[in-house]
């Protein structure tokens, strides 16, 4: 594991949520997590992010309890969960395909958490009424799952949650199946709900611009390992390895004379006179131009064959596409600032993991 | 292209242009064999059953009466033979239930692949074997010199004599009824998602609760699904109870029997058979409630 992924001050027991030590977890002979070393704060809304396989799926399923890992503790506020069931764990999940009970109601089943841990009635109906206005369904409480839409029950697999006030609110790839206009509203009630009532949410998700958006703290996995954990700017402008670089946003890799270092592609600027003061750069030709809507997105060959990818802003109608054309001759430049140098030591090519 | 050829395409062109067409055409045949072979003569089976045979020549009255029905309701001995039809049929139905409940949990959702097979082909073999092999393959364990009394009197026990009673009827339907029992819970445990176990598990439910609250109202179709076959198959069954019932087991089916082959009454086996009928149309309008028949 790379040397960057670790917090640097250890929390004090009051902002201790969620601390992993050493946390293995096999199928057969694949490690789908490999010790994995991780603090959680309370109240943090933490994203693990990753491509499929990268075991974020699996460390939240340990965490939740549904799996037992081979090695390694997991501890909730200052107590050790790691041999205990899910439900004596303080912890809740909203699930992927959101695991809604068919047969009950939508009221029936944001209150089955209280009625099997036999809170009274009325209190009960009051915590389930509270629970559907917060994630405004009390319209819907006396419908069945199969009445609702693909978002409504997003929202009542999330009541069914928070209902119960756990410490810890786990989302496996929450907003997965919902379509793109969808998810970004939920993206934000769903900060909003964090928000309000302040427990730690810990997300799975591999879509990098939800990371991006709504957390704290992200961690990119791969191979069962954390290449590295920081907030999203961070993990953004200053990628730890060429993986996360490429993982999270596109990115170009160049040569410096300090080494290796990654380059956004919107830091880059086109010109085709010289390069703006204090720039360095390279000549090249447009082999290919992509109209994105937001931007433009020019891949440029440069004369040593190298190719690297910028992207401009469409400011006017019509966008960029038509200010540079394939195979015009371009200058490609940046400042040096802006480059940030990659580990040496680890990267995609030279460590695997 | 062969006139025959152009001819096929034709024809088919002029179908495609006509789903109406198409439906009756494949709809007929299996329509003209239920209407003509299977409610024409069960409808000539119920107008039988009102009419009566003349006791000195034998041979049929066709005069309409409701005789046959007023005997079966006013002699007692009647009356006793429909209750142990039925109480055999519950009794039957709800032991094969309890058993097929854990069996086919297990098999859908704790066996590994290779288990869930090798069980699933265990469970399924015996359907291919005669009836009667099996029922005589019970009387071997259970009559007074078979296996079971063998066992216990080699361990010490005291032997059980259960061969030819109700209890024993009541064993071997229970068995040879199983296997349709669990194959519709079975399925219906498969379509139950791992993910809301876990999510209940997750809200804090125990096993029971789980099961009592999540599992069972979402087989309890399935479960009344396998009660149609079980429920319907012991009602229907004769041989069993021929076979392995003691001096006083008969059946619906074992009057039935004697009345048209022994007696040379045809209307009264014919109520009979409205009987059975009639229980069993209240027993699918019942399981119709319960939602059986998206079940099946």
């Amino acid at each position: 594991m790379s040397s960057l992924t670790s917090p640097a001050t250890p929390l004090t027991d009051s902002q201790q949520g969620i601390v992993l030590r050493g946390v293995t977890k096999r199928f057969g002979t694949h490690v789908a997590v490999r010790e994995v070393d991780l603090d959680i704060a309370r109240g943090e809304f933490f994203t693990m992010l990753g491509p499929s396989g990268s075991g974020k799926t699996t460390l939240l399923r340990l965490i939740a309890g549904f799996e037992v890992p081979d090695a390694g503790t997991i501890s909730l506020r200052g107590v050790d969960v790691t041999g205990k069931p899910p439900y004596q764990r303080g912890v809740n999940t909203v699930f992927q395909d959101y695991a809604l009970f068919p047969h009950f109601t939508v009221a029936e089943n944001v209150a089955y958490g209280l009625r099997v841990r036999r809170v009274p009635r009325i209190q009960r109906n009051d915590r389930v009424q509270a629970a559907l206005e917060m994630v405004r369904m009390t319209e819907f409480a006396q419908r069945k799952p199969a009445q609702l839409s693909g978002g409504q029950r997003q929202r009542v697999a999330l009541a069914r949650a928070i209902v119960n006030e756990p410490e810890v609110l786990l989302l496996d790839e929450p907003l997965g199946a919902l379509d793109l206009k969808l998810r970004q509203e939920m993206q934000v009630e769903l900060k909003r709900i964090q928000r309000q009532i302040g427990i730690t949410f810990i997300y799975v998700t591999h879509d990098q611009e939800e990371a991006l958006t709504m957390s704290d703290r992200l961690a990119v996995f791969r191979d069962g390992q954390i290449e590295q954990i920081g907030p999203p700017t961070e993990v953004y402008e200053r990628p730890a390895t060429e993986f996360v670089a490429s993982f999270v946003g596109t990115s170009n890799v160049i040569v410096t004379p300090a080494g290796r270092a990654v380059l956004r592609p919107e830091k880059i600027e086109l010109t085709q006179g010289p390069p703006s003061p204090g720039h360095v750069g390279a000549e090249g030709r447009v082999v290919d131009v992509a109209y994105l809507g937001m931007v433009t997105r020019f891949t440029v060959e440069l004369d040593d064959g190298r190719s690297i990818t910028a992207v401009r802003q469409n400011r006017s109608v019509g966008g960029e596409k038509d200010s540079l054309l394939p195979t015009s001759e371009v200058t490609v430049s940046w400042d040096l600032a802006d480059a940030f140098p990659l580990a040496t030591t680890s990267g995609a090519e030279s460590q695997p993991g | 292209m062969s006139n025959g050829a152009r001819l096929r395409q034709r024809a088919g062109a002029a179908l495609w242009r006509r789903p109406w067409l198409r439906g009756v055409l494949t709809l007929s045949p299996p329509l003209l064999w239920f209407l003509v072979v299977y409610l024409a003569s069960l409808v000539t089976m119920l107008v039988t059953a009102f009419f009566s045979v003349n006791s000195l020549t034998g041979s049929v009255v066709y005069q309409w009466t409701w005789s046959n029905f007023s005997q079966i309701l006013t002699q007692p001995v009647y009356g006793s033979i429909i209750l142990r039809t039925l109480v055999m049929a519950v009794a039957v139905t709800v032991t094969d239930a309890l058993v097929a409940l854990p069996f086919a949990f297990f098999l859908a959702k704790i066996a590994s692949r290779r288990w869930r097979q090798l069980l699933l082909a265990m469970l399924l073999l015996p359907l291919w074997a005669s009836y009667l092999a099996k029922v005589y393959a019970w009387i071997n364990i259970l009559s007074d010199k078979g296996v079971l009394p063998g066992i216990e009197s080699r361990l010490g026990l005291p032997t059980t004599h259960i061969a030819y009673s109700n209890i024993a009827m009541w064993i071997v339907f229970s068995y040879l009824w199983l296997p349709f029992m669990i194959v519709p819970i079975y399925g219906a445990f498969e379509r139950v998602p791992d993910s809301l176990l876990e999510a209940s598990s997750d809200l804090g439910a125990g096993a029971w609760s789980t099961f009592r609250w999540i599992l069972l109202p979402m087989v309890l179709p399935g479960v009344v699904a396998g009660s149609i076959f079980t429920f319907s198959l012991t009602l229907g069954d004769f041989i069993t109870p021929l076979l392995i019932g003691g001096s006083s087991s008969n059946f619906i089916g074992n009057a039935i029997y004697d009345s048209a082959l022994n007696g040379g009454n045809l209307p009264f086996a014919a109520a009979l058979a409205f009987v059975s009928i009639a229980i069993m149309a209240v027993y699918l309008l019942l399981a119709r409630f319960a939602g059986a028949f998206e079940a099946l």
